[in-house]
């Protein structure tokens, strides 16, 4: 395998893998405040048509990446007012969000179907990326670093900061908690807009830097397979990181080995092994015990304040 | 490769006549005022690709007939028993007519039409009917337009290998594989084509990732039988050349996109609506061309060289007077073995159930 190949493999898989991981760490912080929010899919949708449209009406992708998280957000305080304010029932509101964000998205994007945008491309000057070494280093957009840097923040903060351990003890124990005078509410309804920003920051990296265009359900279910990883992950940002490149890995060599007329076998069972790698690292997982049944213990659990 | 379970029920159930239908009904039905036509598409109607061209000539279909047809749709409708449930509420709601416009909608298609005797139903791409006389077949011979991107492709290719970013292994697309594969071969003999399965119709994220993995694998020219512009915009970062689907998706890709197969359903929608309203209507199985303006290229690049084009336009010119056929023998299978002698032509029946590859294609 020639370096130049296997660089373009990894290049690929990184950028696979940002996006679950950027939505996958913001729901990672949203469960760990006990709130489970499934509408990561609809808020990547907004993200991403919120996105392309500011970036094509201004030229601006970075203005575009941030207004990406700003509608997401929004979308997710619909959510959070529903869920937390009026305790509407979490699984059912975070597939309405789902549905909502498929739709509205489609909305807002039907003048935007068919044009083409400035792209988040690498921003590293072009002498930089000369060799494919270098390529792999500095060739990324500027969210593939980010996701990274993400992983990192995510877990100083759950893990270092005064901040993120009241997050936790939220999550885990909302009464007491309350109890101990910690704002239950406020501290969620934080995490989810931050849930819904990162949410949106992924999905702009599809209309932005994968496919630059906008096309209805543009994510094709990407918001699912984060939620998924969060589980894979066992709310943990650093196995999120693995989970989350693993996949992008499995995702591409599944390509790969169909463009290298790799036949052994038909091609629906490659396609599988994304989703049998899932199902036989959770089982391993779980058989291991430590760290396995990690959820937060208020997962999905309404919270009213009492006296 | 070999996708059993698929194919094994086409074989099966591929007893398909092509005579033309003569024109003159038995009987003479009444002519309506006005028509309601609905459209169940599989994907959603941005997608700029399949479900856009219909919606495209959905529309044309209205401005066409005026106040005589009022049409709506369902867009993003799963090939199963969704489908089932969405054609029996269209019918249920008073349509005189349902088009369902994928593949997988053939089986619910068949049901709700034997449900529903006086509405009348017409399938895209399917193969029966299930003896329904009020449920017409209808599709296009893209495979002519496949051969007028193989032979750009084999003409404007360094590398002799293209590669093909595929949906499903259905006859639908193997035919459209080695349409392309057949026409690039007698550009060059050498010409190989690589397909990627992406399983899904639509997944632009997938279609792009497939093409990058088949550009860093020695293919120089992309061609999809996929839905989004994605392989296109991958094909035009790297600097390959490339072709739209189903509709013209140059401004996705200025300098890759080389022509595209268009697919234009408005002749075909206003048609059978009028003969709803006329009163003629009965149900068909068609299956038009070039020649018919079902199919058509898009402009070809500016940059595209002048023998290419020249070339590409003989191809198009041919097909539409009849005198040139991809699938004339001899063909090769991926063996070797000859499958069609001299100057033999595959029939028409035989191309829509095809289960099997030319040479030179890898998949």
């Amino acid at each position: 395998m020639s370096l130049d190949l296997l660089v373009a493999i990894l290049m690929t898989v990184a950028g696979a893998a940002t996006p679950l991981l950027i939505a996958g760490l913001g729901e990672l912080v949203v469960e760990k405040s006990g709130v489970l929010n499934l509408g990561v899919e609809g808020m990547m949708l907004i993200g991403a048509v919120t996105g392309f449209a500011v970036a094509t009406s201004t030229g601006l992708p970075v203005l575009g990446a941030l207004a990406a998280m700003g509608a997401a957000a929004l979308a997710a305080a619909i959510f959070a007012v529903l869920v937390l304010t009026l305790m509407a029932n979490q699984v059912a509101t975070g597939l309405a969000l789902t549905i909502f964000g498929t739709g509205v998205s489609a909305l807002i994007g039907a003048p935007f179907v068919g044009i083409t945008t400035p792209t988040l491309g690498p921003i590293f000057p072009e002498a930089l990326t000369a060799s494919p070494l270098l390529r792999l280093v500095f060739g990324h957009s500027p969210l593939v670093y980010f996701g990274l840097f993400l992983t990192f923040a995510v877990w100083w903060f759950l893990n270092r900061a005064r901040a993120g351990l009241i997050l936790r003890a939220v999550g885990e124990s909302d009464t007491a908690a309350h109890a101990i005078g910690y704002p239950v509410l406020k501290v969620r309804y934080l995490a989810v807009l931050f849930g819904g920003a990162m949410a949106g920051l992924a999905g702009s990296y599809y209309s932005l830097v994968l496919t630059p265009m906008w096309a209805e359900r543009l994510t094709a279910g990407r918001g699912w397979i984060a939620i998924a990883l969060v589980v894979f992950a066992s709310w943990k940002p650093g196995r999120m990181l693995a989970g989350a490149y693993l996949f992008g890995l499995v995702m591409t060599m599944e390509l790969q080995a169909k463009a290298a007329g790799f036949n052994m076998f038909a091609p629906e069972v490659l396609a599988a092994l994304p989703y049998v790698a899932t199902i036989a690292v959770l089982a391993i997982i779980s058989a291991a015990k430590r760290g396995g049944a990690n959820a937060p213990a208020c997962l999905g659990k309404s919270f009213r304040a009492t006296a | 490769m070999f996708e059993l379970s698929r194919r094994k029920l086409l074989a099966a159930g591929a007893a398909i006549g092509f005579a033309a239908t003569s024109v003159a009904p038995a009987f003479a039905q009444d002519g309506k005022e006005t028509v309601k036509a609905a459209f169940v598409y599989v994907g959603p109607v941005g997608d700029y690709g399949w479900t856009y061209a219909h919606d495209q000539a959905r529309q044309c279909l209205e401005k066409n007939l005026g106040d005589k047809v009022e049409t709506s749709y369902v867009e993003n409708v799963a090939e199963g028993p969704d489908a089932e449930r969405v054609i029996r509420q269209l019918a249920q709601d008073g349509n005189d007519i349902v088009f369902t416009t994928s593949f997988g909608f053939m089986n619910p298609t068949i049901k709700v039409a034997k449900q529903f005797p006086d509405v009348k139903f017409e399938h895209a791409t399917g193969y029966t009917t299930g003896g329904n006389e009020n449920m017409g077949l209808y599709n296009s011979k893209f495979y002519q337009g496949r051969a007028v991107l193989g032979t750009i492709a084999a003409k404007m290719s360094k590398s002799g290998k293209a590669g093909y970013v595929a949906s499903f292994p259905i006859p639908e697309v193997v035919m459209g594989i080695n349409a392309f594969q057949l026409a690039a071969q007698k550009v060059n003999p050498d010409f190989k084509t690589q397909v990627v399965w992406v399983n899904s119709w639509y997944d632009p994220a997938k279609e792009a990732d497939a093409t990058r993995a088949l550009l860093s694998q020695g293919a120089d020219v992309i061609t999809q039988h996929t839905d989004s512009p994605a392989p296109l915009q991958a094909a035009e970062e790297a600097g390959a050349i490339a072709f739209g689907q189903a509709w013209n998706m140059e401004s996705f890709a200025p300098n890759a996109h080389m022509t595209a197969i268009v697919d234009q359903w408005c002749p075909y929608y206003t048609g059978r609506v009028q003969a709803l309203l006329d009163g003629t209507w009965e149900a068909e199985n068609v299956w038009l061309g070039m020649k018919e303006g079902e199919v058509e290229m898009a402009p070809f690049n500016a940059k595209m060289p002048e023998d290419v084009k020249e070339a590409a336009q003989k191809i198009v010119d041919e097909t539409k007077a009849g005198t040139y056929e991809v699938f004339t023998g001899p063909i090769k299978d991926q063996s070797g073995e000859v499958k069609v002698p001299e100057g033999e032509v595959v029939p028409e029946g035989d191309l829509l159930k095809m289960d099997w590859y030319v040479e030179g294609v890898q998949s």
